[in-house]
């Protein structure tokens, strides 16, 4: 294969880069190893940044959020919820921080606007009683996922072409290009070749890793943060904490849910990483000094990101770290071909593309401007699914009896199951449960899975998308990613439930048992 | 809310389960008075299949062929586990006497005497278990014989797709074919009871055999979900069976399943004509009160709440599904009683990173401790009352879902508890 840019990392920044490279006419190839936003891009709280929150420990980033964040909400309104937020503070809470908060945000040109405790709780009656002072400000919710579908999408209409699955495993260099990039395809084992002009190294916490086998240095930091997710929405608008940035401190409603968190523990590496019980204590303990409700109310799940970070100013909190993000060249590791974009936030994802499509196209002797930061994001059916009560109100619009639901909690029928695996299969990669669960609300109920997966999975046998004893490897998988998310919050009614789960998959499925499966010759 | 005239009864049974009714029919077969409490719910997710003990030790996932052998190995590595207070003899004589009683309420089983078998599931795994309703011996022999077999779904039944047990079976049973069948007359989701019932109807039971009749080709017996009738399921299936002129197997469903109400209907039919005094829509309202000689419950209804007095009880509550245990985010506690619960010392060490992790949940094995005579025991091992016993899956040591012996252990803990009530309280 060939291409002018080839793009490794398909979370946010990537998707985004492919798109801006492909409105300006340029081909590209993004390869992910796993699948959309597995990284850092789906392990977030889907807060697009007013900028306030970074008023004091990084007021760069929060002037780069103010602007970005304003220009997403006109260029991809679709893929957002303009929530508002609020910075509260509670009994105890540092009073210089509050004192100083109005200044700081004045600085930055964001605008926050003073209001009385009682005012706050008016206005988000969940609020504590203990509330000391509050402010509003400008900050929205966005789904990262429909925002890099979308983007993936609209790049793919342009030209662009997606890989998943797809692991680089070497760089071929002569001189101080590289000319062929070796990969390999995680689920089949065949190993791939490409041909690129270019190569950007956007694979978040990858980035080290990805540079080394290119013979570049990043020196990067892995800081996990936690996050969990309510079954109701607790509040209308994001709820920050008023101190200085720190554990637990942001709530975030998300369609019918609400994120909390978030929690920074220095791991050795990104790749295997789980939400733990300490984290997810801590955080309802923090969160619910300013939420009290959130000390009892029925979590879902649980789940983590891994923050790339790069230079840590000072060891003991990696929030020190900067959140803003740094292009490399690697021309003193001798590279001319090779750029890797690092760090960063959600809220400045199209920033970053856009930087590095500049230097990307320089190089390439291409004067095309960068359109993203004009044009609008288009709506993608690839990301339709994403978004919580769309495929019920679709549903029951239509009436079709039968099209039969096959996720009970969150109204999920066989026909948008038909319409991602459409979308998936033309981005080259098998309709996987766990794929098709990315795609949609699927799993992402108060069963976790426990029944839905098996009658998807069933689903997808009776649509000949699934052979052999696929599926029985597929239920694994899905019901082992759903479980990291579920195993820090299983007390009360979760536990119930994953009892039940158990004793289906376990118990009665034995899938806890090594089967003897049909190999490939069977199929 | 109204209160109704206190009942006198000898014994109390709590929980609805297969340990709840099994205990009750014992004690109703001993002729101990006895009351049922509790609304029934998990029985509805039972697969109808009765589990003795396959796998030990679970982290190696050893599978045994002979149930016996296995229990046997267990108790020697595992002197908790609550079978080891139970002699094989007694546990056989307790399946016998469960298996006697669903019998004459026409669900019938089979086994083989020292083997378990492999019965294939809804996702087209086998699964090794001990008795298996008549209905669904065929597949046990097909399964065993590789013999080519017909699969038939319907429009509709969600989570059963013959395609998906065919395909995942295809290194088993070679020549497997499906077909899907439309029924009653829409595509729309089929609710499995309704179709239970009306195909005890003969005229609708024959529409269906019509329906198959011209694929079943070289088939050598038929499969079909396990909704072929609710009470006389054995009767349905030997009509089509007739009809086809094939064998015909049921494959148990997602639970809940048909396979559970045709065991719960069969209690709730069988275990008021032995006298059992039953209140299936009641449950404990408040910690009974004990005076050293016995116990005074107050059950609750919708809009009622009766005390009843007795001398013995049999708490059969089960575990978190069931209600009996309810953990909170630091502790793991018994509901009714508030007795000690035996547990890991942190949440932390309750469950596995891996879902499927071969060792088992540590919370699994958590439960309530008890003497030889089933009665739940404190810190120092004595018995908490003397007249309280516990059986079932509340019991601490055992890993029901992973070890597969969660019939096996409901109806043998039932029975010991029972027998150890009798024997400390003869009759006259």
């Amino acid at each position: 294969m060939k291409t002018q840019v080839l793009i490794i990392g398909g979370g946010v920044t990537g998707t985004g880069l492919a798109r801006d490279l492909a409105m300006r006419g340029v081909h590209c190839i993004v390869v992910e190893k796993r699948d959309i936003n597995a990284g850092a891009s789906g392990g977030n709280h889907g807060l697009l940044h007013s900028g306030a929150r970074y008023v004091g420990s990084d007021p760069e980033a929060a002037v780069e959020c103010r602007e970005e964040g304003r220009l997403l909400k006109q260029l991809a309104p679709h893929c957002i919820e303009n929530t508002g937020g609020l910075f509260i503070a509670v009994k105890g809470d540092d009073p210089r921080y509050i004192a100083d908060f109005p200044g700081m945000c004045e600085r930055c040109g964001i605008p926050c606007r003073r209001l009385d405790p009682v005012e706050a709780r008016e206005l988000e009656p969940e609020l504590s009683e203990n509330v000391i002072a509050a402010y509003q400000v400008e900050d929205a919710t966005v789904d990262p996922f429909k925002l890099s579908l979308d983007n993936m999408a609209h790049a793919q209409r342009l030209g662009a072409v997606l890989l998943r699955d797809t692991r680089v495993t070497a760089f071929e260099r002569q001189g101080s290009r590289i000319r062929t990039v070796r990969l390999i395809d995680t689920r089949t084992g065949r190993a791939i070749s490409i041909e690129a002009d270019q190569i950007v190294n956007a694979s978040g916490a990858w980035a080290g890793n990805v540079a080394a086998l290119a013979g570049a240095t990043i020196k990067m930091v892995y800081s996990k943060g936690s996050m969990l997710v309510t079954q109701n929405r607790v509040t209308g608008r994001v709820i920050n904490r008023l101190r200085q940035a720190s554990d637990a401190d942001i709530i975030v409603p998300g369609g019918t849910v609400s994120i909390l968190g978030t929690t920074s523990v220095r791991v050795e590496s990104p790749d295997v990483i789980y939400p733990e019980i300490d984290e997810v204590d801590r955080i309802i303990d923090d969160s619910a000094a300013v939420v009290p409700s959130l000390a009892t109310t029925r979590y879902i799940r649980a789940y983590c990101g891994v923050r790339p970070l790069v230079r840590p100013e000072c060891e003991a909190d990696d929030r020190c770290a900067s959140r803003g993000f740094t292009l490399r060249k690697h021309e003193n590791a001798g590279l001319e071909n090779f750029v890797s974009i690092t760090g960063g936030k959600l809220t400045t994802y199209r920033l970053m593309a856009e930087k590095t499509a500049d230097i990307v196209c320089r190089r390439l002797g291409v004067s095309e401007p960068c359109r993203t930061r004009t044009d609008p994001l288009p709506s993608s059916v690839d990301a339709k699914w994403t978004e919580p009560g769309l495929a019920p109100s679709l549903w029951m619009k239509k009436g079709n009896p039968n099209d039969i639901l096959l996720c009970d909690c969150e109204m999920v029928p066989q026909s948008t199951v038909d319409s991602i695996v459409d979308s998936i299969q033309k981005q080259n990669g098998p309709a996987a449960l766990t794929a098709i669960g990315l795609r949609s609300r699927i799993g992402k109920g108060p069963c976790q899975g426990t029944f839905c997966s098996q009658r998807v999975a069933a689903y997808l046998y009776d649509r000949r998308t699934l052979n052999a004893g696929q599926g029985i490897g597929e239920l694994r998988g899905f019901l082992r990613e759903r479980w990291r998310g579920q195993r820090p919050l299983l007390w009360d009614t979760s536990l119930i439930q994953s009892e039940l789960q158990e004793a289906m998959h376990c118990g009665l499925f034995g899938l806890d048992l090594p089967s003897s499966l049909p190999t490939e010759k069977d199929r | 809310m109204n209160s109704t005239p206190e009942i006198q009864s000898e014994l109390m049974v709590i929980g609805s389960g297969l340990t709840g009714m099994a205990a009750a029919l014992f004690a109703a077969n001993r002729n101990i008075s006895t009351t049922l409490v509790g609304r029934p719910a998990e029985i509805n997710f039972a697969s109808g299949l009765l589990d003795l003990m396959a796998v030990h030790p679970v982290k190696r996932s050893q599978v045994w062929r002979d149930p016996w052998a296995a229990i046997a190995a267990m108790c020697r590595d595992n002197p908790n586990h609550p079978y080891a207070r139970l002699n094989p003899d007694d546990i056989s004589l307790a399946i016998e006497e469960f298996t006697c009683f669903l019998a004459g309420e026409g669900l019938r089983y089979r086994w083989r005497a020292r083997q378990n078998v492999e019965v294939i599931t809804p996702i087209g795994t086998t699964k090794p278990t001990y008795c298996v309703p008549d209905t669904m011996w065929n597949g046990v022999e097909a399964l065993e014989g590789r013999r080519r077999g017909l699969l038939i779904d319907f429009h509709g039944l969600k989570g059963f797709s013959a395609r998906q047990i065919a395909e995942s079976l295809r290194h088993r049973i070679p020549g497997l074919r499906t077909i899907r069948i439309t029924f009653p007359d829409s595509r729309a989701e089929v609710y499995p009871e309704a179709v239970a019932r009306s195909l005890e109807n003969p005229s609708t039971l024959k529409r269906l055999s019509r329906e198959i009749q011209p694929h079943t080709g070289k088939a050598r017996w038929v499969g079909l979900p396990a909704i072929l009738g609710i009470h006389r399921s054995a009767d349905v299936c030997g009509r089509l069976e007739a009809m086809l002129g094939l064998p015909v197997t049921e494959i148990p469903t997602m639970p809940p399943a048909i396979t559970g109400i045709r065991l719960r209907e069969a209690f709730e039919q069988g275990l008021p004509q032995l006298g059992v005094q039953t209140f299936l829509q009641h449950q404990i309202v408040e910690t009974p009160e004990t005076d050293g000689s016995g116990f005074r419950f107050l059950i609750g209804g919708d809009d009622n709440v009766t005390p009843v007095a007795t001398r013995g009880a049999v708490l059969a509550t089960g575990r978190f599904f069931g209600r009996g245990l309810r953990a909170d985010r630091s502790m793991i506690h018994e509901t009714v009683f508030d007795l000690p619960v035996c547990q890991p010392e942190t949440r932390r060490q309750w469950h596995r990173k891996d879902f499927f992790d071969p060792r088992g949940h540590n919370i699994s094995r958590a439960g309530l401790e008890t003497d030889d005579r089933f009665r739940p025991v404190n810190q120092d091992g004595r018995p908490i009352y003397p007249t309280l016993h516990a059986a079932g899956s509340i019991l601490a040591h055992q890993d029901w879902i992973r070890m597969k012996c969660g019939a096996g252990l409901a109806i043998a803990t039932a029975f010991g508890a029972v027998n150890a009530y009798l024997k400390a309280n003869p009759r006259s």
